[in-house]
């Protein structure tokens, strides 16, 4: 690495609290917090998966993930140079440091162990990947089914009757424990397939840096991306109802700014037509709608289906695109002819037949892993993830009808072994026929919290913590970590230059173009999305599609080439710059900028 | 070896690869390219067998090339003796008339008033394994027959340069297997001209397509006496992803009584493009076509000119395998695993490959 950027960043101990925000520790579990040894180590700011700072019950976004993701690398396939993450809350903002195996006895040992076990999965993938996928319906299926007890007065006849011989207040406890433990096996299937899958992806872009070494990463993304993935249908959903709307003549209630309800109303009562476009609706979204305004991490990135105004503010664009005649489908067929025709190209290019042989190797293997590593962020983050924020809320229901808490929504300011402690103090007081004492203890509480994590908001995370490792080339660790020595020392040389007016990020879609920016913090703001802006963001997701018929470039703080936002725009033909690290805090709405999508540049004009 | 008439001269049109005994390396080249359709400036080589002639009369013991093989590569007094000697004596020879007339016909046919360029192509050069980049004599713009066969005879005779020699002794190139035949071509008034790698010469990269080029005639770039633009063009999108305009202070031109003329430019002159966007997509798309043709990475000279007609064209003026790189290509990137996702097992143990 470039010695003029080896800088280190600041230690975790040299972190100061932001003034009026002391006792945020309190808030997230002890295993989170600083230790002195942290020092010695290396942090990165994990804001790809954690972009603001956590609500206390949204911790367990990070502490069960970090307990599936090491589970698989260190103690189940026993990845040989690879454990798991560390992770640490500092005000509020999660930072992870990979382990590392380094004694080469150790590494011998370890890899005896992966080399039996690897290949029982690259070799049954397909077919695993089938019983993983009946897996993840049975378990959505079962958080869907987790029945919150709701403490009547008296207890349901059938305990009597049936002689049941346990009282719902059991099943409080019970059902919530269910509801963690269906989280946890979730984050558990989704590590189980994913280290595997980044690993036949790294070899290719390796293979392909060594052959081509000016090729840039979008193209390899390109070779390995697949046209028909589960990212894109509930984009194209909407699309197919734009199109019905107006075939069935139902289209007029679509109007900009709407509300879903009295749209729905509207199309309902227009007959018989109108009933054909609700049911088609239906089947939208189920399961297609399960779609997260986010990627899942956080109890505000609720689905579609939990806030009908995300789909149905992109809906009156499309309907308007179709009866002016305009193709709204994703160019599918072209897709993957451009896809076959790059692919063979390259291929051709290669020096020899060995090499093409390597390359057939590899990019099969990728074709392999391919669904998965893609159509996993459905079923897990967004599917399963909004339908288990969806039961919390039923436990916070609960919750604030026993009045310990104000609003359901005050459920996500507690820790979720606090859910525990209170859901406890509620049964006690239901058998006991007394009051619960939880709202003495709680109320103040979250008031204080919610005070906090909005001061915690204006702290300007650190991109990293502690002295820089030289270089990260460690495949294993560049895996779990998702960056690399080139992430480093772009992000340290932001950190180095903030009066710099370039940004540099990677290269996601070719193009230049300059224009407005409009800096959106969520999903939920897309309706403020002007015609030909450049979106400005921290990640995009699936949720995101439509903005892209709107927008000319996109810029955002994380992700790589193989990002949604990257293969979005590559499909829509317009500049992209991902992974800047701090777009969205040096960039402000209506500052004109240019994104150069050629070289991952973006420079800030005015 | 006797020249007999039809064996001393060949145009492009009859020429290919497999001819670069009889008519070396750059006249086997540009038959091939003609053959293939690309545009070439017309022209025929005077052939080895021609070489072969005038080699027997001047050296009647026959032992010029058993003495060179017998000199040491870092004997250069000695080197230089003897290929001192035998240059001179190829300059002073004189031509059977068979020669000189198969020449001068073809000379007409070619449309003798306007000038040619006459070139060495040695049946050891521009093969994969040795370019001899620049070691042989070219001459530009020349006019009238007698100043042909001058070029003829000077081109023959750098053969037997110090450095030529120094060259093939180095690569230990048995000599009877070395011999040089002369290109004569249509003078083009290049507009611009200059060089094209099917792949990266900074990296070796294969996908891409690197350009230099420069304005007026292509020997201001060879020479090194301009910078010239740089052009790299995707092979695979077709992007020009990079574009470099230097300022040129000079272009070479033809002069009005032969030879080259060197051109001063002025401020305005200096910094335009040598070539359009639509010129070098043009250009990067025979690059292609001709390294389909030949199956391997290709240096090729062009330029763009005029035609008989003054209708401005590309035309390519010479295409050689490409050597620095290939020479590295003999060891793959990668070798093919039993299983492919052996590839991940062993790059996940992180050991050297």
């Amino acid at each position: 690495m470039d010695a003029r950027v080896t800088r280190r960043f600041p230690l975790p101990s040299e972190i100061k609290d932001v003034p009026g925000t002391e006792g945020w520790r309190d808030m997230y579990p002890f295993f989170t917090r600083v230790r002195p040894e942290d020092d010695q180590r290396f942090w990165f700011y994990n804001s790809m998966h954690f972009p603001e700072p956590m609500p206390s019950f949204d911790s367990i976004t990070s502490e069960v993930p970090y307990t599936g993701l090491g589970a698989y690398t260190t103690r189940v396939f026993a990845f040989p140079t690879a454990l798991g993450i560390d992770h640490r809350i500092i005000n509020g903002r999660v930072y992870i440091t990979a382990n590392t195996v380094t004694d080469p006895e150790e590494i011998e040992r370890r890899l005896q162990v992966f080399q039996q076990r690897a290949p029982h999965y690259y070799e049954n993938w397909n077919e695993l990947y089938q019983q993983w996928e009946r897996r993840l319906h049975a378990l959505i299926a079962e958080v869907d089914a987790i029945e919150v007890p709701q403490l009547p007065e008296f207890e349901d006849p059938a305990v009597v009757f049936e002689a049941r011989g346990i009282a719902q207040n059991h099943y409080v406890r019970a059902a919530f424990h269910r509801c963690v433990e269906c989280f946890s096996k979730m984050w558990h299937h989704h590590f189980e397939f994913l280290m595997l899958g980044y690993g036949a992806y790294l070899v290719f872009f390796q293979f392909c840096k060594k052959a081509f070494p000016e090729i840039a990463e979008q193209m390899v993304a390109r070779m390995v991306a697949g046209v028909e993935v589960l990212m894109f249908r509930p984009d194209d959903e909407l699309k197919r109802l734009a199109r019905l709307a107006v075939e069935l003549g139902v289209d007029a209630p679509f109007i900009d700014r709407a509300d879903p309800q009295q749209v729905l109303a509207a199309v309902g009562g227009l007959g018989e037509p109108g009933q054909r476009w609700l049911a088609e609706l239906e089947k939208s979204r189920h399961p297609w709608f399960n779609t997260s305004t986010g990627d899942g991490f956080y109890h505000h990135h609720r689905s579609w289906n939990d806030d009908l105004s995300v789909p149905f503010s992109a809906l009156p664009r499309y309907v308007a695109m179709v009866r002016a005649g305009k193709s709204i489908d994703r160019p599918t067929e072209q897709l993957r002819r451009e896809r076959t025709r790059i692919i063979a190209e390259y291929r051709e290019l290669l020096a020899s037949d060995a090499e093409r042989a390597v390359f057939d190797q590899m990019l099969g293997l990728c074709h392999v892993v391919f669904p998965y590593v893609e159509n996993h962020k459905f079923y897990c983050e967004h599917w399963f993830t909004t339908r288990f924020y969806s039961k919390m809320r039923e436990f916070g229901a609960l919750l604030a009808r026993k009045g310990v808490i104000d609003d359901l929504e005050d459920v996500f300011h507690l820790q979720h072994f606090e859910v525990d402690q209170a859901l406890v103090d509620v049964m006690l007081a239901w058998a006991a026929g007394s009051a619960p004492a939880g709202a003495e203890h709680w109320k103040p509480m979250i008031a204080e919290r919610k005070r906090i994590l909005e001061k915690l908001k204006d702290w300007t995370a650190p991109p990293a913590l502690g002295p820089m490792p030289d270089s990260i080339e460690d495949p294993a660790v560049q895996m779990l970590w998702g960056i690399t020595s080139e992430t480093l020392s772009m992000w340290s040389r932001g950190h180095d230059a903030p009066d710099s007016n370039e940004l540099v990020g990677f290269a996601a879609s070719p193009g230049v173009v300059e224009g407005l920016a409009r800096v959106l913090k969520s999903v939920n703001e897309i309706g403020q999305m002007q015609d030909g802006e450049i979106l400005v963001c921290a990640v995009t997701a699936p949720s995101w599609g439509p903005v892209f018929g709107k927008i000319r470039a996109a810029v955002s703080d994380i992700g790589g080439t193989m990002s949604h936002a990257a293969i979005v725009a590559r499909e829509y033909g317009m500049p992209a710059v991902v992974g800047t690290g701090q777009a969205t805090s040096r960039i402000r709405t209506g500052q004109r900028i240019r994104v150069d999508g050629d070289r991952g540049i973006v420079t800030l004009l005015g | 070896m006797d020249c007999v008439a039809g064996d001393c001269v060949r145009w492009f049109g009859g020429i290919g690869l497999a001819d670069r005994p009889l008519v070396g390396g750059k006249g086997a080249s540009l038959g091939e390219l003609t053959r293939a359709g690309m545009a070439v400036p017309p022209g025929f080589v005077v052939t080895t067998a021609a070489f072969e002639t005038v080699l027997a009369a001047i050296d009647p013991h026959g032992d010029i090339r058993a003495r060179i093989e017998r000199l040491h590569e870092g004997d250069l007094p000695a080197i230089t003796a003897v290929a001192d000697s035998i240059r001179e004596r190829f300059l002073v020879a004189a031509l059977p008339d068979a020669i000189t007339r198969a020449v001068s016909e073809a000379h007409r046919l070619l449309g003798a008033p306007h000038a040619v360029a006459v070139r060495s192509s040695a049946t050891s050069e521009d093969s994969a394994d040795a370019s001899f980049a620049g070691l042989q004599d070219t001459h530009l713009c020349v006019q009238g027959p007698e100043a042909l066969l001058r070029a003829v005879r000077a081109c023959w005779a750098s053969l037997y340069s110090r450095e030529s020699v120094s060259y093939r002794l180095r690569l230990k190139l048995p000599e009877r297997e070395v011999a040089m035949g002369v290109v004569v071509q249509s003078m083009l008034a290049s507009r611009a001209a200059g060089v094209m790698f099917t792949r990266s010469p900074i990296t070796g990269d294969r996908s891409v397509i690197a350009i230099e080029g420069s304005l007026g005639l292509g020997s201001a770039i060879v020479s090194g006496e301009v910078t010239p633009d740089k052009y790299v063009v995707n092979k695979v999108t077709g992007e020009i992803v990079q574009r470099t305009v230097s300022a040129k202070a000079l272009r070479h031109v033809a002069a009005a009584d032969g030879g080259v003329r060197v051109e001063a430019l002025g401020d305005s002159q200096q910094r335009l493009p040598a070539l359009s966007d639509a010129e070098i997509r043009e250009l990067a798309a025979l690059g292609r076509q001709v390294e389909r043709h030949y199956g391997a990475p290709q240096d090729i000279e062009w330029a763009v000119a005029p035609d008989r007609q003054g209708v401005e064209r590309i035309y390519l003026l010479q295409s050689r395998p490409e050597t620095v790189w290939s020479r590295r290509d003999a060891l793959p990137v990668a070798q093919p695993a039993a299983r492919a996702y052996d590839h991940v097992l062993a790059a996940l143990h992180n050991r050297p490959r």
